[in-house]
């Protein structure tokens, strides 16, 4: 099977600190691959790798066997390859749906200029980026929200929002991190959920998580990371059972990493 | 939140349009009419107004920055040099002053792209120091060109006659000596409405939008695809060009260059009518503009005490009304809100510590969940 995505030997050091060292790996389309590790093993960094807001000291990342390490991020978003930040972000001052809205610009056929005389293109989009944001939030079970303050919005809800606007930008690859950071068990269901409902409409999903029973239930494959070198790569069972695994979460106990 | 927001936009736009005929009458007609109860006295307003109208253009250029999210205190470098790239135009170059004026913006807004392109990756009070000594720099070039004969007096004919191109026909006739204040104020108050009608335009479309988010959060924004360098030095242009333009006509109107027409001071006082007037509207540089300006007007008879009087004026109003005079239409607003709506909305504000409460709870629980405990790699070296 094809790799839409591939990591090649990737290095990110920060002055004398190398936060990502040498990793190297694939993705398959539609996949669903997790990248877990102890806190500050280097997993947001890699993900600003992937997704270009950092230049990499040395490797590269290619997207369709085509190099996008050292491309401004719009432009990588532009093909496909999209982030939601670890951190709740959002713009504080606007409602949900006009976030979406702005969300959708990677989609916009008119220019600048067209959206200031509103040209016919600059209509259409409006039309189609107000619908398609209601859709969205409907799928994400944001609908009720939609007229509310982005800032107003509880915490759950708010991962939400991130992945909206992740959806909003129509990628191929999504990059969550930490998406269920802050919900209790069965908002992590439900969100479970709704990241399998992504593949189904033909996304590629990287995420960086700490939930373990999250992780395990959702992941087709599994990267982990410490010291920000790739130490473990395998299915969920492969990786409960790693010894390496299990030293770098558990220190030397021998307990299964996991539930 | 619920509050229909069909009728809310929909009167929205009949308010506004209300205000645009009752301001272009006032302006076409009511203050000519006015000022011709007694022109002997009156008349210099037309100069007065015209100022003020053309000084709430730039600062409408500035309140644009801000709209990006940049503190810019550089309004003035546009302005001087519109003006005297007008000057230059019209005096070495024989060019008609009202195309003469255009190209000032255009230049303008063509410059703007070299000084932004570096200085606009700084943010907050970095872009704000760089800009203002930025209008130091621009009256050291001024002091010390030939072309703008070192910034001393550089006389300016009246605006000549606008033909219709390849033709004879008049579109606006030559400005007599004795006529340019009144031609210069009908000038001016067009330009000024048309500029800001464009902004308004700008900020209601999806240009809007993008600024808006840009200026929340540029790395979000980006994220999304928003090409944040672009759209920063468009809005910056968009900022300068109404800059230059205002200055050449500040500059025309004036009939004499020099270099303290814009001076660092000018480019603090387009950002003090923005402050003032209120940065959440569009009309906000325009208010802010009139009122202090025609405020510093009528101090003068206080003479050595008015600059005093104004400052004390500027923070007690700073004080009372810290988003702006327009934040007065919010109050206002809450006045005449009807009454079971009030209810509403006090019913709304009741519940909203709850609300506080679960958001803070839920941060701070713990994100690594216990059942995991990993070991933490930070603080490694
Ligand atoms: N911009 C930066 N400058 C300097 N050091 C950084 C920077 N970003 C991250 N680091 C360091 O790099 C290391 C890896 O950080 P990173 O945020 O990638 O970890 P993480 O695996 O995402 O951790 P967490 O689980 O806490 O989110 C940390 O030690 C961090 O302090
Ligand atoms: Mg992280």
């Amino acid at each position: 099977m094809s790799e839409i995505l591939q990591v090649k030997s990737i290095t990110k050091k920060f002055g004398g600190l190398t936060a990502v060292n040498g990793v190297s790996f694939g993705v398959k389309e539609k996949e669903i691959l997790s990248v877990i590790g102890p806190n500050g093993a280097g997993k947001s960094t890699l993900f600003k790798l992937i997704s270009s807001f950092m230049k990499p000291s040395d490797g590269e990342v290619l997207f369709n066997g085509k190099r996008i390490s050292n491309q401004a991020p719009h432009i990588v978003a532009r093909k496909g390859v999209v982030r939601t930040f670890q951190e709740t972000t959002i713009f504080k001052n606007m409602t949900v749906k006009q976030t979406v809205i702005v969300a959708h610009h990677l989609r916009s056929k008119a220019n600048l200029w067209g959206y200031f005389v509103s040209t016919p293109n600059a209509r259409n989009d409006e039309k189609h980026f107000g619908d398609s944001a209601d859709e969205i939030l409907e799928f994400l079970g944001l609908s009720s929200m939609a007229n509310e303050q982005a800032s107003n919005l509880p915490h759950g809800h708010l991962r939400a929002l991130g992945i909206a606007m992740g959806l909003a930008t129509n990628p191929k690859i999504l990059l969550l991190d930490e998406p269920f950071a802050g919900m209790n068990h069965d908002e992590t269901m439900k969100a479970v959920k709704m990241v399998r409902d992504l593949r189904k409409r033909g996304l590629t999903v990287l995420l960086v998580e700490h939930d373990m029973h999250a992780v395990m239930t959702i992941s087709d494959r599994i990267v982990v990371l410490n010291f920000g070198t790739k130490i473990a790569e395998g299915t969920p069972e492969q990786i409960q059972k790693n010894p390496a695994v299990i030293e770098a979460y558990l220190g030397h106990e021998d307990k299964e990493i996991g539930l | 939140m619920k509050v229909k927001p069909h009728t809310e936009s929909g009167l929205k736009t009949w308010v506004g349009l209300a205000a645009l005929v009752l301001a272009m009458g006032l302006f076409y007609f009511g203050i000519p009419a006015l000022i011709a109860q007694n022109p002997e006295v009156y008349s210099r307003y037309y100069t007065t107004l015209s100022g003020i109208a053309l000084l709430s253009m730039a600062s409408a250029g500035v309140w644009l920055t801000f709209y990006i999210g940049r503190i810019n205190i550089g309004q003035g470098v546009f302005c001087l040099f519109g003006a005297y790239i007008s000057g230059i135009l019209v005096v070495n170059y024989g060019m008609n002053f009202w195309y003469s004026a255009i190209w000032a913006g255009v230049i303008c807004s063509l410059l703007s792209f070299l000084i932004g392109l570096p200085i606009l990756r700084l943010r907050g009070v970095y872009f704000a120091m760089v800009t203002l000594i930025s209008t130091q720099v621009a009256t050291l070039v001024v002091q010390n060109l030939a072309i703008t004969k070192q910034g001393r007096s550089f006389a300016l004919p009246p605006p000549a006659a606008l033909t219709l191109p390849g033709t004879d026909i008049v579109v606006i006739p030559a400005f007599t000596l004795e006529g340019a204040a009144v031609g210069f104020y009908f000038a001016a108050i067009t330009l000024m409405i048309l500029t800001f009608l464009g902004l308004y335009r700008l900020v209601n479309s999806r240009i809007g939008q993008l600024c808006k988010s840009l200026q929340q959060n540029e790395e979000l924004a980006s994220s999304l695809g928003v090409n944040i360098v672009w759209l920063r030095l468009v809005a910056y242009a968009i900022s300068c060009f109404v800059g230059g333009v205002a200055g050449a006509f500040y500059g025309a109107q004036q009939a004499n260059l020099n270099v303290s027409l814009f001076t660092v001071q000018d480019s603090v006082n387009f950002l003090l009518y923005c402050f003032m007037g209120g940065l959440n509207y569009v009309v906000g540089p325009l208010i802010g503009t009139i009122t202090l300006r025609l405020g510093w007007d009528q101090l003068s008879p206080t003479g050595e005490y008015q600059l005093a009087i104004y400052a004390l004026a500027l923070i007690i109003l700073m004080f009372i009304l810290p988003n702006g005079l327009m934040s007065l239409v919010e109050e206002g607003k809450k006045w005449f809100i009807r009454p079971n709506h009030r209810q509403k909305l006090q019913s709304m504000s009741a519940q909203k510590p709850v609300k506080t409460v679960a958001k803070s709870a839920a941060k701070k629980r713990p994100k690594t969940a216990a059942k995991t405990a990993p070991k933490s790699n930070k603080g490694r070296k």
